[in-house]
């Protein structure tokens, strides 16, 4: 019986092996499950190569339409999925399954990754979710963001259908080399919360953009205008979950990835660069790149092996640690010159920056000050993109002990001499008092 | 007694007892060893109810350390049994005053612990399996009987044995000693007011013979007082002050010149051997009367010795003017250097506050919100003194009438001890055994003139108070030739009623000390409508949470009065404790107190503060709760934040919680922590909810959430209440 039980008990384990090793773990950081929320299934077919980009990288993609009622996020506590793409820009009230604007942002809060699309009239659901990742889209519903200058001459009359202005300098974030093609988008723009420091605007409009109404005409001048316009933006949390916001669903369309642009102005056309911009983000937003990780963090007296539980002030000491870095497959030494720590009490004491050898250990030495008191070791890395590596350890240090100070010093032998010319006058005196009459 | 015995043995009629009796005359002990047997029976009685007396908060509630500060005392000595002296001297304690840490051994004095220790591991080489708490439990009493031994040596010094006796009686039991050395009171004062005394005596002691060795001792009894207790400073002045007076007094001699040197140079070189004094002898401002009167005494022997080898008198005026000038512009020359070249430290602000009761409440909040800082009520000394309050005048007119050396010491430190103890309140502990000495000379000497008169006639009449009078062994001479009407009646009258006197004074020390001062705080104890005795374990319940729940490297944030019990008994880091050091560390703390929230948030944050605490009675009516200190957190806090300001917690002038608060007051932080949901819950009978009961009112602000804060904890009569700080916003800054 109870060999029994043991047989399933492995069978079971064997069956699950595969799909537990398959779920993101802190050794493959990557996105495995995404769950796609659409409006229409339509929406498979007319952006079916952004798909496709994706399910051939090895994701697997679950579409469900928006309002479901059998959709659900987690079964027992455990999540089903690691990444959520929204494109959904009109789905009201809540979702389907009861999945409301708390449940998407736990989900985010627990460390998935979310893709949302919005729309011209997005829904107020999509807006607060947004809004509470710390971007704002436009307040009026019907705006768009419409530019008479740099729209693309395909697009209506109304100039919605305009071409990205400028873009975010990372590597990390568009891949290697950048886009360089002209990038179209048509749909709404937002602005950054400027209370957040984790939103990054990736794509922003021209300065001659603002957003307003199509065709409509404008009684008082537009709340949002020029560069201040963001068009694709993208959070990182502190928890490193990964939060991809556009205002244009076309934007990811197979229309948009096939089309040509030319832009109003110019006779040259040239191929729209939406295709390489939403694949190499969707590949930031789902950690195949700028994945950091900081393992074997050390520190140690100058010498020594044994990490101390404390340090004595004026001590020497050494500070290691690796840093790696995911490059979709597998990790790699992290190199930098700008990994800095601090060692820190109320406010940096010691700021120094990291030596490495290249195969991602960085290390440093240096003297403890000679204050005593509980510091810190503290790695604060956040780099655009890169997900943030805030390490702190704590560690006191305390005074000299009292048989620690130096035993004789120059400066007294005058007090010892004294001392000691006291007792032996003493006693030759207390001899002559008692003996001389 | 001896006359007693006497009248047994002549009325030995029965025959057939004769030969008993002759034989019990051979083990007759002669009046002097009866003396002597009566003596050493009442001191060893006086011992054990000094012992007992202080075992009420034992017996009511556990063995228990009581307050706050000897809960530093205990973790400090239990430190010290466990990893020996030179850890403990050496110790750095980075779980108390985040993220500074403190220095325990340099920062402590170590008298207490070190006794402690003693003890204990004296107690365990004898094989007594006795657990370290039971011992600091326990050394307060111990210490305060063996006071009762030194106050009775001491009053035998100062006047006969008969006052001593007294003196030790008074001693054992007065409430204002008591109040300091409960069973539990762990705190260094047990043990220096054994110090004090045991100083006091054999210098005093020294001063009457003049013996190199009581000098010594005295020096070492020094030692011992600075190894224990602040209050040492009392002693440094004090004793050149008793100095100059018998200076100016012409009661110079050598054996004083012997005393005070002796005392001086070696107490101060001894007491330079504790880290925390350290060369504070030479070099602060309040030790500055004690070497200028070391210096004095120099000059005035050189004087003397000049005037014996000239023997001429107009020259010897000439040179003492020369002499007495010279070394005056030099003391102050040098005095001068010193305070200027920040060699020497201007006196201290808790040494002004001594000399001027208003000091502390304009310059240094932080000293007068500690209650027991405060000026003292007549109420407290009638409390603290009883019947020595009305004998302490009429023991300085009996000593005024018979002034000796010792006698000008005693009235020296009863006068100044008696204005410090109205400075402040736990300064009458230090008054108490001059106030008990003093009140033994007045009993003594009053009971020993009664009974003179008493026995002005033969004492066959008179047999019923012998009793008394005999303990006194009075050596009766006729000194009235005229006997005055009603004599006799008179002083039977008045020894009655000095008795009843004594008997009263007694009664009222154990109710006091039944009543006042047998509770650890730590339990709080109240009685319900039915007269049901409940217990509030609240603070024990909060402080094991944190032990059990939190992570160990957790810092918690409380008002500085509870730091000591939380390191203590919850083992976790916090910000500040009593130990108020770092004034601006506090005043950090008292500041986001009395935030809002969200910059109280910043603050915290930036201390690494993972829990909140706060002590709340607005269910228990429990009155020392954090709502009533807030004031002295706003205050504390203004003193180094000028943005807080005790205006914005008023309403014109007045402090409240209710509707009509400020509305600053009603939003700052620790009003939050301490009524959040608090409005929900029904408190009393007949009473909306959001009733108060610490204050009687119902308040102010009812709903509100917390946005910073989440509630961890809340003990089950809501006096602790504690609050985890929540993580920075994972999708904002």
């Amino acid at each position: 019986m109870a060999s029994s039980t043991r047989g399933q008990a492995l069978l079971l384990v064997a069956i699950l092996l595969p799909a537990l090793i398959a779920a993101f773990s802190e050794d493959n950081p990557t996105d495995q499950r995404i769950l796609v929320l659409l409006d229409d299934l339509a929406l498979k077919s007319s952006h079916s190569i952004f798909f496709k980009s994706l399910s051939s990288r090895g994701y697997e993609l679950d579409f469900k339409l928006a309002d479901d009622s059998k959709l659900a996020l987690q079964r027992y506590g455990e999540y089903l999925y690691d990444a959520l793409i929204l494109f959904a820009p009109s789905v009201e009230g809540h979702l389907g399954g009861n999945l409301d604007v708390a449940a998407i942002l736990d989900f985010v809060d627990s460390g998935h990754d979310l893709i949302l699309a919005a729309d011209t009239h997005t829904s107020d659901l999509i807006r607060d979710i947004a809004t509470e990742c710390g971007v704002d889209f436009d307040e009026n519903t019907d705006a768009v963001v419409v530019d008479h200058i740099n729209f693309a001459v395909e697009g209506e009359s109304d100039h919605s259908l305009i071409i990205g202005d400028k873009l975010i300098e990372s590597d990390v974030i568009l891949g290697k080399g950048g886009i360089k093609d002209p990038v179209l988008f048509r749909g709404i723009g937002h602005s950054v919360n400027p209370a957040s420091d984790l939103v990054v605007t990736v794509l922003s409009a021209s300065p001659s953009a603002f957003s307003a109404p199509p065709n409509a005409v404008l009684k008082a001048p537009p709340a949002l205008t020029g560069t201040s316009i963001s068009l694709v933006s993208v959070v990182q949390a502190r928890n490193n979950a990964r939060i991809l916001i556009s205002g244009s669903l076309d934007f990811f369309s197979d229309k948009f990835f096939r089309s040509s642009v030319q832009k109003s102005g110019s006779s040259s056309r040239s191929a729209s660069g939406n295709e390489k911009l939403a694949v190499e983000m969707s590949k930031w937003a789902f950690h195949e790149r700028g994945h950091l990780k900081a393992v074997n963090v050390h520190h140690s007296k100058v010498g020594e092996k044994d990490e101390p539980s404390m340090y004595r002030i004026t001590d020497h000491l050494e500070y290691s640690l690796e840093i790696h870095e995911w490059t979709g497959t597998e990790w790699k030494p992290y190199q930098a010159d700008d990994v800095q720590v601090q060692f820190y009490m109320m406010s940096p004491y010691v700021l120094k920056a990291l030596d490495h050898n290249g195969k991602g250990l960085f290390y440093t030495s240096f003297q403890v000050p000679d204050v005593y008191g509980v510091f810190q070791f503290k790695v604060e890395y956040k780099r655009l993109g890169y997900t943030s590596l805030s390490l702190s350890k704590q560690i006191p240090v305390r005074p000299f002990r009292h048989n620690e100070y130096e035993r004789f010093i120059k400066a007294a032998y005058p007090y010892y001499g004294g001392a000691f010319s006291m007792m032996t006058g003493f006693f030759i005196f207390g001899i002559f008092f008692l003996y001389h009459k | 007694m001896a006359g007693r015995g006497e009248g047994t043995n002549s009325g030995g009629i029965v025959p057939a007892l004769e030969g008993v009796l002759a034989q019990m005359k051979a083990f007759r002990l002669r009046p002097k060893q009866q003396e002597m047997l009566i003596k050493v029976a009442a001191l060893l009685l006086i011992y054990v109810l000094a012992f007992a007396t202080r075992l009420f908060s034992v017996l009511r509630y556990e063995s228990v350390i009581h307050e706050f500060d000897p809960y530093f005392n205990y973790r400090t000595t239990l430190y010290l049994t466990e990893k020996g002296f030179y850890e403990f001297w050496n110790w750095f304690d980075y779980e108390s005053w985040y993220p500074v840490g403190r220095i325990i051994g340099g920062t402590l004095y170590p008298g207490l612990m070190v006794t402690a220790a003693l003890l204990y591991w004296f107690l365990r080489a004898l094989s007594f399996a006795v657990h370290i708490k039971d011992v600091c439990v326990l050394t307060a009493p111990f210490f305060a009987s063996n006071t009762t031994i030194v106050a009775y040596f001491f009053g035998k010094e100062l006047r006969d044995s008969g006052t001593g006796l007294i003196a030790a009686a008074f001693i054992a039991i007065c409430p204002g000693y008591i109040s300091r050395s409960v069973a539990g009171s762990y705190d260094n004062e047990g043990v220096a007011i054994f110090a004090l005394l045991l100083t006091f005596y054999l210098f005093v002691k020294a001063v009457n013979t003049g013996s190199l060795a009581w000098s010594v001792a005295s020096a070492f009894g020094y030692f011992y007082m600075v190894s224990a207790w602040g209050g040492y400073i009392f002693i440094i002045n004090l004793i050149p002050i008793y100095v100059l007076v018998l200076l100016v007094t012409g009661r110079y001699s050598r054996r004083l010149y012997i005393a005070y040197n002796t005392l001086y140079i070696l107490g101060m070189l001894l007491a330079m051997q504790i880290r925390f004094v350290g060369f504070q002898h030479v070099q602060s401002g309040e030790h500055m009367a004690a070497m200028g009167i070391f210096f004095l005494m120099q000059v005035f022997y050189f004087a003397e010795w000049v005037r014996a080898q000239l023997g001429d008198p107009k020259l010897f005026k000439a040179f003492l003017k020369f002499t007495v000038i010279g070394a005056g512009s030099l003391g102050v020359l040098a005095l001068g250097l010193g305070l200027a070249t920040g060699y020497i430290s201007p006196w201290t602000g808790r040494f002004y506050s001594l000399l001027d009761p208003t000091y502390a409440k304009i310059n240094i909040p932080i000293i007068a919100s500690v209650s027991e800082h405060q000026p003292t009520a007549w109420s407290s000394f009638m409390f603290d003194f009883h019947i020595l309050l009305i004998l302490f005048p009429a023991g300085l007119y009996f000593c005024f009438k018979q002034l000796s050396d010792a006698i000008i010491f005693i009235l020296c430190y009863g006068l100044t001890s008696l204005y410090f103890a109205g400075v402040m309140v736990r300064l009458i502990l230090v008054a108490t055994p001059a106030v008990c000495l003093i009140g033994a000379i007045a009993v003594s000497a009053t009971l020993k003139n009664l009974a003179k008169l008493l026995r002005e006639k033969k004492p066959a009449a008179v047999a019923s108070t012998t009793k008394t009078t005999g303990k006194k062994k009075a050596a009766a001479k006729s000194g009235y030739d005229q006997l005055l009407p009603f004599q006799k009646e008179g002083a039977a009258i008045l020894l009655l009623g000095c008795l009843y006197l004594l008997v009263q004074y007694v009664v009222h020390c154990t109710w006091v000390t039944s009543e006042a001062y047998s509770s650890p705080s730590i339990v709080l104890a109240a009685r319900q409508s039915n007269g049901e005795r409940v217990i509030f374990d609240d603070f024990r319940e909060a402080y094991y949470w944190l032990r059990h729940n939190t992570p160990t490297d957790a810092k918690v944030a409380s008002w500085w009065d509870y730091g000591y019990q939380i390191t203590a008994m919850a083992n976790r880091t916090v910000i500040v404790d009593n130990n108020t050091w770092n004034n601006t560390h506090i005043a950090t703390v008292g500041r986001a107190m009395s935030s809002y929230e969200d910059e109280s948030y910043q603050i915290f944050k930036s201390l690494d503060v993972d829990y909140v605490l706060v002590v709340f009675g607005g269910v228990t009516g429990y009155s020392s709760d954090d709502i009533n200190k807030f004031l002295w957190m706003v205050r504390i806090g203004g003193g180094v934040f000028p943005v807080i300001k005790e205006a914005d917690y008023l309403n014109n002038g007045e402090y409240r919680i209710d509707k009509e608060a400020a509305p600053k007051m009603l939003q700052c932080l620790m009003y939050k922590l301490c009524y959040y949901r608090f409005g929900e819950l029904s408190t009393e009978y007949g009473k909306p909810p959001g009733w108060d009961r610490a204050r009687g009112t119902e308040i102010g602000n009812k709903h509100f959430g917390l946005e910073y804060y989440e509630e961890a904890f809340t003990t089950s009569n809501w006096i602790v209440r504690i609050y985890k700080v929540k993580p920075l916003d994972n999708r904002w800054s």
